[in-house]
């Protein structure tokens, strides 16, 4: 056991833990987010994702000792209920969502593809969506959800 | 939830009013003694004859509804909120559903099988008692100014008349209503509808969106403790001996807990969950070994078997010899995973005298039956409260991980919550039931069908619990109780009229059974028979169960038919059957997608590349609960094998639609999750042990699929009962694929999944050969 601080969607956390331990046990057992969830603790589902550096990290398999002082933001820390954010604002819009348990996968993924670069083509964000699953396979819905957020991020 | 069990019924009370008095003050019957089926409603110590069971009207005019089906993400928790607010002639807004909750809702059974419309949409349950809830309001207000209810009219909870108005609230808030079930109370008729038939966007999607939703994985209970299960390394292992020392140095461990052949770990924290459950020292006997997959299809027409004759003219072989033509063709297909991507969770908390258990199973009710019995507590004692989970389709290991969750905290005496590994799930689950399905038709002169036999072997082990049965799913197998198990037994003479529940009589048979024809087409020459062997892995329902293995082997079976005596598959079809609404939903589907014409496989497979082709499938789904029909456009490389979707065009008739928006959601993620199950779903094993134990090993499409046009067309009907509709598309997606792809490409694909490989070896000579 150690100290460990973590910044999680702006607010920092000190906490005592094994450095081992993955980020997503922490995030959702020690700090209650329910954003990221954990699918197969194997990174290779999506459903644990999170934003690090910009980029969409599998939480399951990071260990929370690696994050260092680099802020985490998870699926609510982008958006809120009142005021979601574009992204999810297409995604409710667009219905794309069943049982909703991957949707950390689909929406960061796509989000930090897209923020990287806002006029990735289908095939790149196929790419990068390759190891994303959702098993209700909502896939119709979601895939124009995300153009439209691609589409708004042109105007 | 982060709440004790004393609150949350603290808060039930303040929430249900009047309700929670029926709950603490009725005596308890045993569901079992009462069970109608495994969909239906059952007495508890909640009585559903009773209006008070189902609905409670607050002071300040809102409802709170009871349901005993629940919302898996599927969207029956926004279709039933508006069938309430519907009959009841408020917003959805003013509307509060429970659902699933065996210390406040009925008990109705388990949320499966495409039931749930049918019995809470139409003349009974939760429909009738939010009908007889708004007729008996407006009976209050006619009494109270002596008026003709008649002529009275209601909007938002508020009754009027002239001038004078009086609310709900006004008339029974906070008391109960006191009254039965009312079967005159007149549902209101689709033409009135306001919000039922509406797009309400599901209630729970900004929830969802924007991570705020609790699942069952995010229940904590305060002093709760994290358990890890430990499952025999090979099918049939038990164990021999557990050393606890190996784990007692692992900083939060509490204990190991070991009952017969079930183990597992209790620790403080999750992450010292998993790696006590890694590092514990289990000494397992050698298991019983498995049947050579490669061979399986044979080993199950070789077991002994539980056999059903649905139907029987007696006359079949005698056509099958004396045909101008006769064909014969075997489908094969495989154990397929619920594969649902949350490990599956739950939450237990065993107290001496009481016991809650936070469980997204489909079975509240059976589920706390099951618990009764597995930690031997009287059944009152027992309380199960829903919380979703991700995904299920099916039995999950959703049961299997509450019964964990269960054992581990009546061992430790504190509650503990379980997450299962992602191999804990995948390896012994209860998969969807392996099947041979083998076909013979008889052709007269002109190319019409005249004898028709199917005859199907499916392997199965346990299922769903019920009330009954621990080890109908692993937990309760290690823990000492015996699965249901096949017993061979010759089968009996058809009785009575035929139910096509498994669909494993193919649409276009009469379906005669001492001359009543129950059947969807016109073929009376027929036999059906299905032989149920035992399985050596766990069985259970998955989407659409054997119906969806029934149906590929029958739809693609009709087209290679079709392709013999060289006839449209859509006319050939029509042709063949007399059930209207299957008609029409072939009909709707052909015109929507611009079918044409042709007699038999184009197979412009010599230069073309890739080759395209376009199928068709049709069903009845569960004989007469929904009614579909498919087409399915691909494109093949006859290079590699590989399959592209094109696009979709489904119609469907499920009867008055309670939400269009949630209906297309619905028929559209099945369709693509039908798509991964025919082109890549397959459970595999070694001579020991399962070997599809993650998502490597057990493939599934994934959000880079080149995602094709799906279009939904409703062939909508307001005068009949609403049917189910969560899985009837899936059911068609194999054969239609399968038929696609052998117009595309000449190549008859009888086993799921059509791998590449698979594809290849059945082109005809000189097909895709040449580049």
């Amino acid at each position: 056991m150690s100290a460990v601080t973590l910044k999680v969607n702006g607010q920092v956390h000190n906490l005592e833990t094994d450095p081992s331990t993955p980020l997503l046990f922490v995030l959702s057992d020690d700090l209650g987010f329910r954003g990221p969830k954990f699918g197969c603790g194997l990174a290779q589902c999506g459903a644990c994702t999170v934003i690090l550096r910009g980029k969409a990290v599998r939480s399951c398999v990071l260990p929370v000792g690696s994050v260092g002082e680099h802020e985490v933001t998870t699926l609510e820390g982008i958006g809120t209920p009142e005021k979601p954010h574009p992204i999810q604002q297409c995604f409710i819009e667009e219905g794309a969502v069943q049982c909703g348990f991957c949707l950390s996968g689909v929406i960061l993924t796509a989000k930090a593809a897209l923020d990287q670069k806002p006029q990735a083509s289908d095939d790149e964000l196929r790419q990068t969506l390759g190891g994303v699953l959702c098993r209700c396979f909502a896939h119709l819905r979601m895939w124009r959800a995300i153009r439209k957020y691609r589409e708004m991020k042109k105007s | 939830m982060t709440v004790s069990r004393r609150t949350f019924l603290k808060t039930s009370l303040t929430a249900s009013g009047a309700l929670i008095v029926a709950f603490s003050g009725d005596s308890l019957v045993a569901p079992s003694s009462l069970a109608q089926g495994p969909f239906d409603t059952h007495r508890s110590h909640i009585d559903p004859s009773k209006l008070d069971s189902w609905i409670a009207v607050s002071a300040d005019g809102t409802v709170t509804a009871y349901t005993g089906k629940c919302d898996f993400g599927q969207g029956m928790f926004t279709a039933q909120t508006q069938l309430v607010a519907e009959e009841l002639c408020l917003s959805i807004a003013r509307v509060k559903l429970i659902q699933c909750d065996t210390s406040v809702c009925p008990d109705q059974g388990t949320t499966s099988g495409s039931q749930s419309s049918p019995t809470n949409f139409n003349l009974r349950n939760l429909a009738q008692a939010a009908a007889t809830a708004r007729v008996a309001l407006i009976a209050m207000a006619a009494k109270k100014w002596n008026e003709p209810a008649d002529q009275l009219k209601v909007s938002e909870g508020v009754i009027t008349s002239g001038s004078r108005q009086i609310t709900y609230g006004e008339l029974i808030g906070g008391q109960r209503f006191e009254l039965p079930l009312n079967p005159d109370a007149k549902r209101r008729s689709p033409d009135q509808w306001t919000v039922l038939g509406k797009a309400v966007p599901s209630l729970d999607r900004v929830a969802l969106v924007t991570g705020h939703f609790e699942f069952v994985h995010n229940v904590r209970v305060p002093g709760m403790l994290h358990g890890r299960v430990v499952r025999p390394p090979d099918v049939g292992a038990k164990v021999a001996r557990v050393d606890e020392s190996s784990v007692k140095q692992i900083p939060g461990f509490v204990k190991v807990v070991v009952r017969r052949d079930f183990v597992g770990v209790v620790a403080e924290k999750p992450w010292h969950a998993v790696q006590a459950a890694r590092k514990l020292k289990v000494l397992w006997t050698p298991g019983i070994g498995l049947p050579t997959e490669a061979q399986y299809y044979q080993t199950v027409r070789a077991q002994p078997s539980e056999d059903d004759l649905l139907v029987d003219s007696r006359d079949v072989a005698q056509h099958l010899a004396s045909a101008v033509t006769a064909l014969k063709a075997t489908y094969f297909h495989p154990y397929q995973m619920h594969g649902s991507i949350g490990s599956s969770c739950a939450v237990a908390d065993v107290r001496p005298d009481a016991v809650t258990v936070w469980s997204a199973t489909q079975s509240a009710y059976p589920t706390r039956s099951i618990v009764s019995k597995l930690l031997n507590v009287p059944l009152e004692n027992v309380r199960v409260v829903y919380v979703r989970g991700s995904g299920c389709y099916g039995l999950n290991g959703a049961d299997t991980v509450s019964f964990d969750a269960a054992l581990l905290s009546q061992a430790v005496g504190r509650p503990v919550r379980v997450q299962l590994s992602r191999q804990d799930e995948m390896a012994w689950e209860n998969y969807g039931a392996a099947c041979v399905i083998e076909q013979q038709a008889a052709l007269d002169e002109q190319g019409a069908i005249i004898a028709w036999e199917c005859e199907s072997w499916d392997a199965s082990r346990g299922g769903r619990p019920g009330y009954e049965k621990p080890g109908n799913v692993v937990t309760g197998t290690l823990a000492g109780f015996d699965p249901d198990l096949i017993q061979a037994a010759a089968a009996k003479e058809p009785h009575g009229e035929l139910h096509n529940r498994s669909n494993v009589v193919p649409s276009y048979l009469a379906g005669c059974v001492h001359g009543k024809c129950g059947g969807a087409g016109t073929i009376r020459s027929e036999r059906v028979v299905m032989h149920s062997v035992n399985s050596p892995f766990y069985t259970g329902p998955l989407r659409s169960p054997l119906r969806l293995q029934n149906t590929f082997a029958h739809e693609c079976f009709m087209d290679e038919i079709c392709a013999r005596v060289k006839a449209d598959p859509v006319e050939f079809r029509l042709k063949h059957l007399r059930n209207e609404r299957v008609i029409g939903a072939v009909k709707a589907a052909a015109n929507a997608a611009g079918w044409m014409p042709r007699p038999g496989p184009n197979a412009n497979n010599s230069g073309e590349k890739p080759a395209g082709g376009r199928g068709i499938a049709c069903v009845a789904y569960e004989g007469d609960n929904g009614y579909a029909a498919l087409v399915a456009e691909v494109s093949v490389d006859l290079n590699t094998g590989r399959v592209q979707l094109r696009k979709f065009t489904v119609a469907i008739d499920a009867g008055p639609i309670s939400n269009p928006d949630g209906l297309r959601n619905q028929t559209e993620g099945g369709i693509l999750q039908g798509a991964s199950r025919a082109l890549v779903e397959r459970v595999t094993w070694d001579d020991r042990r399962i070997t599809s134990v993650d998502w490597e090993t057990y493939p599934s499409l994934y959000l880079d699929t080149d995602v094709p046009e799906i279009n939904v067309v409703f062939v909508e009907r307001k005068d009949v009962p609403a049917t189910g509709a969560g899985e009837t598309a899936i059911t068609l997606v194999a054969a239609a694929l399968g038929n696609a792809i052998f117009d595309a490409t000449g190549a008859r694909l009888r086993e799921v999944p059509f791998t590449p490989e698979r594809i290849k070896a059945a082109l005809p000579v000189g097909a895709g050969r040449s580049a």
